[in-house]
């Protein structure tokens, strides 16, 4: 088949060719059309035969293994149909409608509260794939849309590895394959089945966001790409005065040279972006500087004998650092339950010394609540929930890092739950049972419309006295 | 044609037969023993009764080293352990299974599959395919889109790539890999009757040759039974104790 005989109108395997989306080194996509009119599908035609790069071919077989082992989900387009590689190679999948993550690329500098909301439906995104064993390792801006309800869709999963899958790309090209822009460390030498991989990218994605400017600039030789290798960025404040301390944090973490030192997960970063009034600032949030000689000397030198090492599967290599939702009952004490809540808390804290504790409650909206005195005011109700939840956590003497506080407002307290379950990628959640008699009735009702509808593993937790 | 792959048996008929009731429950609708159907076990004739069934109903079979051992073909390089139950096997053959080993070819080829025991470059020297570069050997010596076989007791799967290398890959039991006709394979389908990699489940493979899909898999058995033989043969307890633990 040829790309250049291919037209709107021409048929393909009964397929029928629309308007032309795209036309790339690798591969053409054409929208479907139907005799209604255009369908909610898309065809990908790779570029195959002489004088045509080998790797388009490897890129659409991948591309066809990896989307064909994916469980349907939001956050990649679903493979529809495809053709036989030897013959009539091609692709159908899903239309997704939304927007690019280029076109706000396009006018950054852009808000840091933008970033986050971007960046934590990316992140989301990104783990769902990791969990199913695959890493992306071609994530830029281009590959990202957004649907309208916000969640973030990655495409073209030609450069992808899949740990259950023969890696038809590794070692097989002299030059890493991938966008060099975005490419992480270890992917420069030909490592490709790191899930961090993707976390790099995704850091280089948001410095760009937040400065308009790239991390690695653009490199053009293998050795300018191998810079990277030793070679922190300049960090965001240098660039664009006013950029918080926990948006740089974020950033300079996902990009460490050592994969080891960047977020062990996505759902991590996607957890302090949701929630980065509590990320914890280090020496990376407020440098203003890059690595002193020494260390780039120190990178350098490591990065000359660096030896990549063999691909475990990656949900084996996903960051094990489990996050618990204390549901906490606003307002006045019940001491029981708070008791029962902790102790539930501390065995899963004994358990898994990476697990992080976020303490939440639910109280109604700010603007029923606007009263005379400061106590009563959204800001004054607001810090007295915060300090109910402080009050709670502090027996648990977890180091500060372990510990975040959320006061949500909403008037559906089972549904408030749930979402940021659900935003957070939250591992389990505690909280208390209803009970009659007790001085203080813990979210009626929602215990049993949480365990219903959380995304993850509920405990329902009891003091032994109401039993 | 849904191919079910055995290799290394090694007179395990509990294993053999815990393989071939998986395989055909899957459909399985040709079969290939890839050598080694005896020595280390304690059940080489009722193993060799049942695969002259299936070879007697168009099943692939191909010599083996310790086959050819039993049936006085010296082999210095097997270890004590093994020499002791190739020693205690000659005793146990008769005549109909001497004949069935004798009669074995060191390769098959059918349509676009080398069936082999070791490496196809030098079938007879029993080439143990443990890197790329022997099995580089093996898909050039065999010059097929296909090449199964054992020896190595762990599953690995080989593919060619564009640069003329071939990739090692570890495969995920129970999950079927795409292995497209347009490049050259080397399936190593791991050892249904003495696994040695801490997992004491059989290992076999089953390829869809329709779909171009391989899939690996091990499979559990009545270890027990097969050790407990061992020791009341007399072969030595290391063999029964490695069928426990599968290393």
């Amino acid at each position: 088949m040829n790309l250049d005989s291919l037209e709107p109108g021409s048929e393909i395997d009964g397929f029928c060719l629309g308007e032309l989306l795209h036309a790339g080194s690798m591969a053409a996509i054409y929208r479907l059309t139907g005799p209604e009119g255009p369908l909610p599908l898309i065809i990908k035609i790779p570029r195959l035969g002489p004088g045509e790069r080998a790797v388009n071919v490897v890129a659409f077989e991948v591309c066809r293994m990896v989307l064909g082992a994916l469980a349907q989900g939001p956050h990649h387009p679903m493979l529809v149909a495809f053709g036989d590689v030897e013959t009539t190679p091609y692709l159908v999948m899903e239309y997704v409608e939304g927007v690019r993550l280029s076109d706000w690329v396009d006018r950054a500098p852009i808000a840091p509260e933008e970033i986050a909301r971007l960046g934590s439906a990316l992140a989301l995104a990104l783990h769902d794939i990791h969990r199913q064993d695959v890493v992306h390792l071609d994530l830029k801006p281009t590959n990202v849309l957004y649907r309208s309800s916000g969640e973030a869709v990655l495409i073209d999963f030609g450069l992808a590895h899949h740990g259950h899958y023969p890696d038809l790309l590794a070692e097989e090209f002299r030059s890493p394959v991938g966008n060099w822009v975005y490419m992480a460390p270890e992917q420069v030498v030909g490592i490709r089945c790191d899930p961090r991989s993707d976390i790099f990218a995704f850091g280089a994605i948001l410095y760009q966001l937040a400065t308009g400017r790239l991390p690695f600039d653009n490199p053009t030789t293998i050795a300018q790409l191998r810079q990277r290798l030793y070679l922190d960025p300049v960090p965001p404040k240098a660039l664009v005065a006013g950029i918080p301390a926990w948006l740089q944090e974020i950033v300079l973490r996902c990009l460490e040279i050592d994969a080891g030192n960047r977020y062990a997960s996505a759902a991590e970063v996607a957890f302090d972006l949701a929630n980065h009034a509590q990320v914890a600032i280090t020496d990376r949030g407020l440098r203003d500087r890059r690595a002193n000689w020494g260390m780039r000397i120190r990178h350098r030198l490591r990065a000359r004998k660096f030896e990549p090492g063999p691909c475990p599967p990656p949900s084996t290599s996903i960051g094990p650092a489990p996050i618990v939702l204390v549901a906490i009952g606003p307002a006045q004490a019940d001491d029981a339950l708070f008791e029962a809540l902790r102790d539930a808390a501390r065995r899963l804290i004994a358990a898994d010394d990476l697990c992080r504790i976020a303490c939440v409650t639910v109280v109604p909206l700010a603007a029923a609540l606007s009263g005379e005195r400061y106590e009563d005011t959204a800001t004054g109700r607001h810090i007295k929930h915060l300090v109910n939840l402080r009050r709670w956590a502090k027996p648990l003497q977890l180091p500060e890092e372990r510990l975040t506080y959320h006061v949500l407002e909403s008037e559906k307290l089972a549904t408030a739950l749930i979402d940021y379950a659900k935003m957070n990628d939250v591992d389990q959640i505690l909280i208390g049972a209803p009970h009659d008699g007790a001085p203080v009735r813990l979210f009626p009702g929602v215990s049993s419309q949480v365990v219903a509808e959380a995304p993850c593993s509920v405990t329902v937790v009891r003091p032994r006295s109401q039993v | 044609m849904k191919l079910a792959l055995f290799a290394d048996i090694h007179s395990n008929l509990e294993a053999i037969t815990a393989c071939l009731a998986h395989a055909q429950a899957l459909g399985a609708d040709r079969y290939a023993f890839l050598g080694d159907l005896v020595g280390y076990g304690a059940d080489p004739v009722a193993v060799l009764d049942l695969i002259e069934e299936h070879a007697a109903n168009g099943a692939v079979v191909v010599l083996g080293n310790h086959d050819a051992a039993a049936i006085g073909r010296p082999d210095d390089t097997l270890n004590d352990n093994a020499q002791a139950a190739i020693a205690w096997t000659r005793t146990q053959l008769g005549e109909k299974q001497r004949a069935f080993l004798g009669g074995l070819p060191l390769t098959v080829r059918d349509d676009n599959i080398l069936f082999v025991h070791a490496s196809a470059a030098a079938p007879e020297q029993w080439t143990y395919v443990t890197s790329p570069a022997e099995a580089e050997k093996s898909i050039r010596a065999g010059n097929l889109g296909y090449i199964f076989c054992g020896h190595v007791h762990e599953q690995k799967l080989y593919y060619m790539g564009v640069g003329g290398r071939p990739m090692p890959f570890q495969p995920v039991p129970g999950t079927p890999i795409p292995t497209g006709k347009h490049r050259q394979w080397l399936a190593i389908v791991g050892s249904a009757g003495q696994p040695r990699d801490r997992i004491n489940k059989a290992c076999y493979a089953l390829a869809d040759m329709e779909r171009a899909r391989l899939t690996f898999f091990r499979v559990s058995y009545d270890h027990d039974s097969a050790a407990q033989k061992i020791r009341s043969a007399g072969l030595p307890e290391r063999l029964a104790r490695r069928i426990e633990r599968g290393a």
